[in-house]
């Protein structure tokens, strides 16, 4: 059986915990960091909005005022990913794959997930309250369309119940 | 592209050579005081003061999210205030995301601060945006004046900003892993660096009082860092010429030619109508409005170019309003104008995959907060003051 753990910054480590508790001895884990293009293209859009700075396509120097500062950070991206799942491995303590991937990243888990035996992930939304605002866009996406069993964790010590919206009224 | 497009405009006709060598004296010396900036940046970044500051933000906010924004706020200010918003572009948001990235937290929210800090925290100096410096050669301001008008609306629209951050990006503020990999030892101060830089602001106050071009102090800060670099063997001429960015600097200078062929050729007379007239909270309102949407269209350094001789009679406080627009406006639209957009759209076609959605949304809470507030502030400003 292979169990993937979909790593994200803020939260991985209770990924990483819930592969120690619950993971069989004898599954084969895959540590899984997918880097989405967003905040790379962020830095773009800000060069490119500093008109008359750009360099024409297939120029683009490493030195000096016309280098991109998104491709330095997609650079950096994929350094700080493998340094996440390095970290992650050495917490994790048993034999293990890493996977990279970069893309769309809802998408990208879930084919991923295809032919997985669980898909381990946390909640990414607002984590004051129980309910299903505590589930972001992309962990609401890969919970919708995983191709296999979900473990969903939440990243620190679940709200208590308390936090539960009341019922609602009874129909007659 | 820009270049070529001054030389048609010439050789057609469609402005006279007299007009253009009159642009072109009135654009040299802003051009001058752009590349010492450039210049002063550049060497900055070489004597280790962007690395520096990354190092100081990870230490002080050791794996929080919450201070680490407020933190790159506070740094992204000062820098696009002092060394202008190509500094915390080029230079300053790589190292961002490199701490936070380092420290466990996630970077999206601090990328996002940078660049738009880039743009709303570009209003104090002349110095910190090509737009003011051209505003400012308009204006008729002393250095100091300006700062002590802008003071006030930079202020507020920060604050504006970083409201809007905490409550927009607030699932990702929430998220923090432990940093195992530690924050690093401490960073060496640049002191030549911070020194230089302490000395042309203070330069730039002495000499708006006895009268001198504060362009002459930034090109002295200039010259004592890239001549220590020089001398060190860091650098070459070449290098500080490259430093300079010339190429831009000829962008700017056939952008203005273009700009005032467009403008001789009637664009004045049909954007004069538009242009509301006197300096009462209403008009400054609508002044930054249309600069903000003008700046949407085409972005904002023609954008300033084509309001500048329209406003510039009516007085310091309706220039400064337009460029609170043209400044804070920008936010709006991803890579700054929807004419950037467009052209990158045709060129590179989908070679960058963003959330437009996400970008606009943020984008239109943040910027009419911030450009409100920012109008408010400077009207209470030009009473005041």
């Amino acid at each position: 059986m292979r169990v993937i753990a979909w790593l994200v910054e803020g939260t991985w480590p209770a990924c990483v915990d819930a592969v120690r508790a619950h993971a069989p001895d004898d599954a084969e884990v895959v540590l899984l960091h997918v880097s989405g293009p967003d905040v790379p293209a962020v830095a773009h859009g800000a060069f490119a909005g500093l008109l008359g700075r750009d360099h024409p396509r297939g120029h683009r120097p490493a030195e000096g005022w016309g280098r991109d500062p998104g491709d330095r950070l997609e650079a950096l991206g994929g350094t700080s990913a493998a340094a996440l799942l390095d970290a992650a491995a050495e917490r994790l303590g048993r034999p293990c794959a890493r996977e990279e991937r970069s893309g769309r990243v809802e998408r990208e888990v879930v084919a991923a997930a295809e032919g997985a035996g669980l898909l381990v992930l946390a909640r990414d939304g607002d984590r004051s309250r129980l309910g299903p605002k505590s589930l972001g866009p992309a962990v609401r996406f890969a919970v919708d369309h995983a191709p296999c069993p979900v473990l969903l964790v939440w990243p620190e010590p679940a709200p208590d119940l308390t936090t539960m919206p009341p019922p609602p009224p009874h129909r007659p | 592209m820009a270049v070529p497009a001054a030389g048609i405009a010439v050789a057609t006709g469609a402005i006279s050579l007299d007009h253009a060598r009159a642009e072109a004296e009135r654009l040299g010396p802003v051009v001058g005081f752009l590349a010492a900036v450039l210049v002063l940046a550049h060497f900055c970044d070489v004597e280790g003061l962007f690395q520096a500051c990354g190092a100081w933000t990870a230490r002080w906010a050791a794996g929080r999210p919450v201070p680490l924004l407020t933190a790159v706020f506070a740094l992204a200010s000062a820098i696009t205030a002092v060394l202008s918003l190509d500094a915390t572009i080029v230079l300053l948001t790589p190292v961002v995301f490199a701490t936070a990235a380092r420290t466990g937290v996630r970077p999206k929210p601090h990328v996002y601060a940078c660049t738009h800090l880039s743009n709303t925290a570009s209003l104090l100096l002349p110095v910190s945006n090509l737009t003011n410096l051209l505003a400012f050669s308009a204006s008729g301001l002393s250095f100091t004046r300006f700062a002590a008008l802008m003071a006030l609306p930079w202020l507020a629209a920060i604050g504006a900003e970083y409201l809007v951050f905490r409550w927009f990006f607030a699932r990702d503020l929430a998220a923090a892993a432990p940093a195992d990999r530690g924050t690093g030892e401490a960073p060496r101060l640049p002191l030549f660096a911070v020194a230089t830089v302490g000395c042309t602001l203070a330069g730039f106050v002495v000499a708006s009082a006895f009268g001198v071009e504060p362009a002459w102090v930034a090109a002295a800060g200039a010259l004592a860092l890239a001549g220590r670099a020089v001398v060190r063997r860091k650098a070459s001429p070449l290098t500080v010429v490259r430093a300079a960015a010339p190429a831009f600097l000829a962008f700017v200078l056939a952008l203005g030619v273009v700009v005032r062929a467009v403008v001789d050729n009637g664009l004045s007379d049909v954007l004069g109508h538009v242009v509301p007239a006197g300096t009462g909270l209403p008009a400054l309102l609508g002044i930054a409005a249309l600069a903000a949407l003008l700046a949407n269209l085409i972005n904002n350094l023609p954008a300033v170019l084509v309001l500048l001789p329209l406003v510039a009679p009516t007085g310091p406080g309706a220039v400064l309003a337009v460029l609170l627009g043209v400044n804070i406006g920008p936010n709006l639209t991803y890579a700054g104008s929807l004419a950037t957009l467009l052209w990158r759209r045709i060129v590179h076609q989908h070679e960058h995959d963003v959330d437009l959605g996400e970008f606009t949304r943020l984008g239109l809470l943040a910027v009419p907060s911030s450009l409100a507030v920012a109008v408010v502030a400077l009207w209470g400003s030009l009473r005041i003051l």
